[in-house]
């Protein structure tokens, strides 16, 4: 099961650089010689709640949720950009308010949200991230857990100028 | 010996069709799921035991039970099944409704809800065969050989789904029923030979 999983996102993954690689027109060439931005996942958007608060942790945590922020083409990382999280967890479902929570990149770009355990939902252990604050395209992001015990996920971002 | 043989078989296939549900009843992600996810999730698993019986009765497998009488039980459990997929899709559209929508238009991230999609309507297919068999006036080979196509779909199809999921199913109990429904399925198909009366009808006849 696992191993049918890393398939379908190696196939994503090289799927999406062949795609860029072979010049589709998607990619600026702005991006050609630098970090490619990251495109939303498929499903990333679902039960997304716009506008959710800045919290110490969501709910009584005990699941890591980590990841960078990073800017397009050089790379630099993005400080004090807003990440948006919620999940379908011990505490909650995907659609109850009390699961979403934003988060502040650091001066490395890093951001970290305690949240409670993730459980399986819809056949995958997952979580979705947004950023959605303008200053750059919006992008969602839908991780999965390769395990539903793992305590902890990260998720990364590299973001265009909008 | 026969009826020793025909006990074993029964039990065997209670077994298999049962146990899915029971280890499911003991999961512990099903006290993080509304009342609506919990039945929708049983539904799914029912349905993949009701799946377990249609090509059994189909081909008159089961001991005790003549084809002619299976054929009659197969409609039924056939509505059964229907039912369940109906429950399943609907409480999984209620429970998250972009994730149903992304499914139903093969947009998911998911692989199994590709699958369990085309499953769905393959027996929704196959069902219509079922319902308008005496309108459509297909001869009999072409519309068993249909029949048997869709359901084939159906149950491949479901397999996938199943086995690809993270769910509330326990691992072994899961990948028993499914071998044993791709087992049942191979059997039927054997027994069947749905293709058979369309050969000999496509050879030239001889003249008269």
């Amino acid at each position: 099961m696992t191993k049918g999983r890393i398939g379908r996102r190696t196939l994503v993954t090289t799927g999406a650089a062949t795609l860029m690689a072979t010049g589709t027109g998607l990619m600026s060439p702005v991006w050609a010689q630098g970090l490619a931005p990251t495109e939303s996942m498929r499903g990333g958007a679902n039960n997304y709640l716009p506008g959710a608060p800045i919290v110490e942790r969501i709910g009584g945590g005990g699941f890591l949720m980590s990841g960078t922020v990073r800017r397009a083409g050089d790379g630099a990382p993005l400080e004090g950009i807003r990440i948006q999280i919620w999940a379908h967890t011990t505490e909650g479902f995907e659609r109850d308010p009390h699961s979403h929570g934003a988060t502040l990149t650091n001066a490395k770009g890093e951001f970290q949200l305690e949240m409670p355990q993730i459980v399986p939902a819809f056949g995958q252990p997952h979580a979705h991230l947004a950023y959605d604050s303008g200053d750059f395209e919006t992008v969602f992001l839908r991780p999965v857990m390769p395990s539903p015990r793992d305590t902890s996920l990260s998720a990364h971002f590299v973001l265009k100028p909008a | 010996m026969t009826l020793l043989r025909a006990l074993s078989v029964w039990s065997l296939l209670a077994v298999v069709m049962v146990m899915p549900v029971i280890v499911a009843a003991g999961s512990e992600y099903l006290q993080y799921r509304s009342a609506v996810y919990v039945v929708a999730g049983f539904a799914g698993i029912i349905a993949l035991s009701i799946l377990l019986l249609q090509p059994l009765l189909a081909s008159g497998l089961l001991p005790g039970l003549p084809m002619a009488v299976g054929r009659r039980v197969h409609r039924w459990t056939g509505v059964a099944l229907l039912l369940a997929i109906a429950v399943h899709v609907v409480g999984l559209w209620i429970t998250s409704p972009p994730d149903m929508i992304d499914a139903l238009t093969f947009t998911a991230p998911t692989a199994f809800s590709v699958f369990g999609v085309i499953a769905m309507w393959a027996l929704i297919l196959a069902a219509l065969l079922a319902v308008f068999r005496r309108k459509l006036r297909l001869r009999p080979q072409l519309w068993r050989l249909a029949h048997v196509t869709w359901a084939a779909v159906v149950a491949v199809g479901s397999v996938a789904h199943a086995i690809l999921i993270e769910g509330t199913m326990g691992n072994i109990s899961k990948a028993m029923i499914c071998v044993v429904l791709l087992g049942a399925l191979g059997m039927t198909v054997y027994r069947l030979q749905p293709w058979k009366g369309m050969l000999r009808r496509t050879q030239p006849r001889l003249p008269r």
